[in-house]
């Protein structure tokens, strides 16, 4: 957020040489070309990725200026936000007018010599889903994407952040970005998460206790027993989010997770090359001593599985708890009320989104006080660079095997990419889904958000394991409940809301 | 990218926190691969009591009586009092593109989502960050007296409301000299382009596997 928080405390503690860095210092440092006169950094960037919707602007910008990409071969193209995600799908789409973005993509990247996962190829899928999947995001680089959900990348210890068409321009033809350097801090996740309770749900917990602005102008090192517990697919849902908190990015050290993760794909280093970037990447964490400008604590042995009420993904709430009021003070009452969103550390968020909760709760359609469990849902979603990767998929698989969906309502699965629906095949998967009920779809973006395209119907209320509540983001005034893949699946087999952990634990 | 220097016109509110980008133009009307024509489709869902299709003629919509924007008093506003996290989620470059094509130059607020804000100096709208009491203020004013207009100076970084108080605000040196000249910054990162290639011979010899393992 801009502006960012004064006084850095962090930055004096570098400024002596003689203390400890942290990960992103390091990242940072490393990457710097020069400090402009102007206090910006200008940082250089390893990798762009570029998708059909932001992308095909920029390239045709580009040739519009009659500009050049500096190095074509560092560039990545991904069909992921207007394409159709049926079957049979073509250059055509639902969407009026999502030709032009897809031929003006696939044409700029041709004519530039650019990387390019159409269509028709394998490895299509979700940019943020595609690029660790194909070993290109890697610890100590840094990548951008005009997508603001870039910061998904950041789980393997890459700096990667979102940015705009003109940045993207920017990037491509200078292999830099002019950028005010942001603040630091570090969550520590501590403790162990209790069964049925994932990523999703820790990142949705912070944002609910600290509020959607809280990482605001920070880039976010996630760290502690309770992330270095997770696998790779879950710190990239936990990292995804991090811009819902209005962090410039999120990040998590590498680790031995990260190496296993990331050795054999098709882009990662190999043989000589890979001994010397592991002795690299070996050395990215923040040291003992590093000073962060913030720093904040959770203990996941008090997280519940999460699910959103409202339509900021600050309007959290456990899923055993109660829809709070639009003014905090008048929700606490004795049962299982979650304390979350009216913590006293976020009294100031209330007090000032007292109005914005209010809005929230009409245009949900909820009655604050209700128990946010039973109430009924017309569609089910599992999609999205949050949680549709395989790990995602046989999570929701294991609490639909033998179960189906409530008639009447809609649910549908869109693998985060054409390797994630092939790998899932192999293990049966798709026969799990499309025996629950679930249409069963080829990749990209699909319902996470309404572009024109295929959209939820007008109020509908839609489970969702995507990222965004806001208003209309998935359709026409639709109601968009955030949650884990394994709730939303629950939720499907009920139709209303509910705690999946009875079904998981069956 | 038009140039910012002295601007004076009239203010209108947005007066809610964290208006995200989807709010500012919903993503089915970034129907068209150009810059330019979002304009009638800014803050849509507020703005009209329809549900717009792409491609559709605004201009026989029937309009949100109740949303300000729509009050004649705020007709041919040009600067745009807004509340804290403006422009937060997704980072459609379409938002500063439909506020601007609507003719708003000038955006104040307490705080702005980072992608916005640098997607606003791209295109030739001035973000200004006051503090929350100043805003607060400023939004008092305005609702009080009818064609309240403000001047935005870049120049010398001020806000000047009519009753004559001064509001100073900061910006970033390069970003206000762009904006000043209507400058394009890719023209001038260029003009570093041995520093550029300088770092990018040290970071080849200390990275191989960055630039020989690609394909």
């Amino acid at each position: 957020m801009w502006p960012p928080r004064s006084s850095s405390a962090a930055q004096k503690h570098r400024s002596t040489g003689l203390m400890g860095l942290t990960l992103f210092d390091k990242l940072w440092q490393e990457h710097l070309v020069e400090q402009q006169p102007d206090g910006t950094d200008l940082i250089y960037i390893d990798r762009v990725f570029l998708h059909e919707r932001t992308g095909s602007i920029a390239l045709s910008s580009l040739a519009a200026a009659g500009r050049r990409v500096f190095c074509p071969q560092q560039v990545f193209c991904c069909m992921d936000h207007i394409v159709d995600t049926y079957p049979d799908r073509s250059d055509d789409t639902t969407m009026p007018s999502g030709r032009d973005f897809i031929v003006a993509t696939r044409e700029g990247a041709q004519a530039a010599g650019l990387n390019l996962f159409d269509l028709d190829d394998p490895r299509q899928g979700i940019v943020h889903v595609v690029s660790p999947e194909q070993g290109i995001a890697q610890p100590g680089l840094t990548l951008v994407c005009p997508d603001s959900h870039t910061c998904t990348q950041g789980a393997l210890g890459a700096l990667a952040w979102g940015i705009g068409s003109s940045e993207a321009e920017h990037a491509l033809v200078t292999k830099t970005l002019r950028v005010k350097r942001p603040r630091s801090m570090r969550v520590r996740f501590t403790g162990e998460l209790q069964p049925g309770v994932t990523a999703k749900d820790m990142i949705l917990y912070l944002i609910g206790r600290h509020g959607a602005a809280g990482g605001s102008g920070c880039a976010v090192e996630f760290s502690g027993p309770a992330v270095q517990a997770l696998d790779m697919e879950a710190r990239m849902t936990l990292c995804n989010m991090a811009v819902e908190f209005s962090a410039f990015t999120g990040l998590i050290a590498p680790d031995a997770a990260t190496l296993a993760y990331l050795q054999g794909r098709p882009y990662a280093p190999r043989g000589e090359h890979w001994t010397a970037a592991e002795a690299y990447w070996r050395t990215l964490y923040s040291d003992a001593d590093a000073v962060f400008d913030a720093e904040l604590e959770v203990d996941c042995g008090n997280i519940q599985p999460q699910v959103t009420w409202g339509t900021s993904p600050q309007h959290v709430v456990d899923v055993t708890a109660r829809v709070p009021a639009a003014v905090s003070t008048d929700v606490v009452s004795t049962d299982a009320v979650s304390t979350d969103a009216v913590s006293a550390d976020d009294a100031s968020t209330d007090a000032g989104d007292a109005a914005g909760r209010a809005r929230a709760l009409d245009y949900m359609g909820l009655e604050a006080g209700a128990a946010i469990a039973g109430t009924p849902i017309d569609c089910a979603f599992i999609g999205s660079c949050t949680n549709a990767r395989i790990s995602d998929l046989r999570l929701a698989a294991a609490v639909l095997r033998g179960r189906r969906v409530r008639p009447g309502l809609r649910a549908i699965c869109v693998p985060g990419s054409m390797q994630v629906r092939a790998q899932a095949e192999r293990e049966g998967l798709d026969q799990v889904f499309r025996a629950a009920g679930f249409e069963w779809r080829a990749s990209g973006c699909s319902m996470c958000f309404y572009a024109g395209g295929e959209h939820f119907g007008f109020q509908q209320r839609v489970v969702s394991t995507t990222n965004r509540n806001f208003e209309s983001r998935q359709g026409p005034q639709t109601r968009t409940h955030l949650a884990s893949p394994a709730t939303v699946a629950a939720s499907a087999v009920t139709g209303v809301i509910t705690d999946p952990r009875e079904m998981l634990s069956q | 990218m038009k140039a910012f220097t002295v601007h004076e016109g009239i203010a209108a509110p947005m007066d809610r926190a964290n208006v995200d980008t989807d709010l500012i133009i919903p993503k089915q009307f970034l129907k068209s691969i150009k810059r330019s024509g979002f304009g009638p489709n800014l803050f849509d869902e507020l703005r009209y009591l329809d549900e717009g299709q792409p491609g559709q003629d605004c201009s026989g919509r029937p309009l949100n009586q109740d949303f300000p924007l729509n009050f004649p008093r705020y007709q041919g506003a040009s600067i745009l009092l807004a509340r804290e996290n403006f422009g937060c989620g997704s980072s459609r470059e379409h938002a500063p593109w439909a506020l601007e094509d609507y003719g708003f130059r000038c955006i104040i607020a307490p705080s702005f989502a980072d992608i916005f804000y640098n997607n606003c100096f791209k295109n030739g709208v001035l973000p200004i960050v006051l503090s929350e009491e100043q805003v607060e203020q400023l939004f008092a004013e305005m609702y009080a007296q009818e064609g309240y207009a403000l001047t935005v100076d870049l120049q010398e970084q001020k806000v000047l409301t009519p009753s004559g108080e001064v509001m100073p605000f900061q910006v970033d040196a390069f970003r206000r000299q762009c904006l000043l000249q209507g400058l394009d910054d890719i023209g001038l990162t260029l003009q570093r382009a041995d520093a550029i290639r300088a770092y990018e011979e040290k970071w080849r010899q200390q990275s191989p596997w960055l630039f020989g393992a690609i394909k």
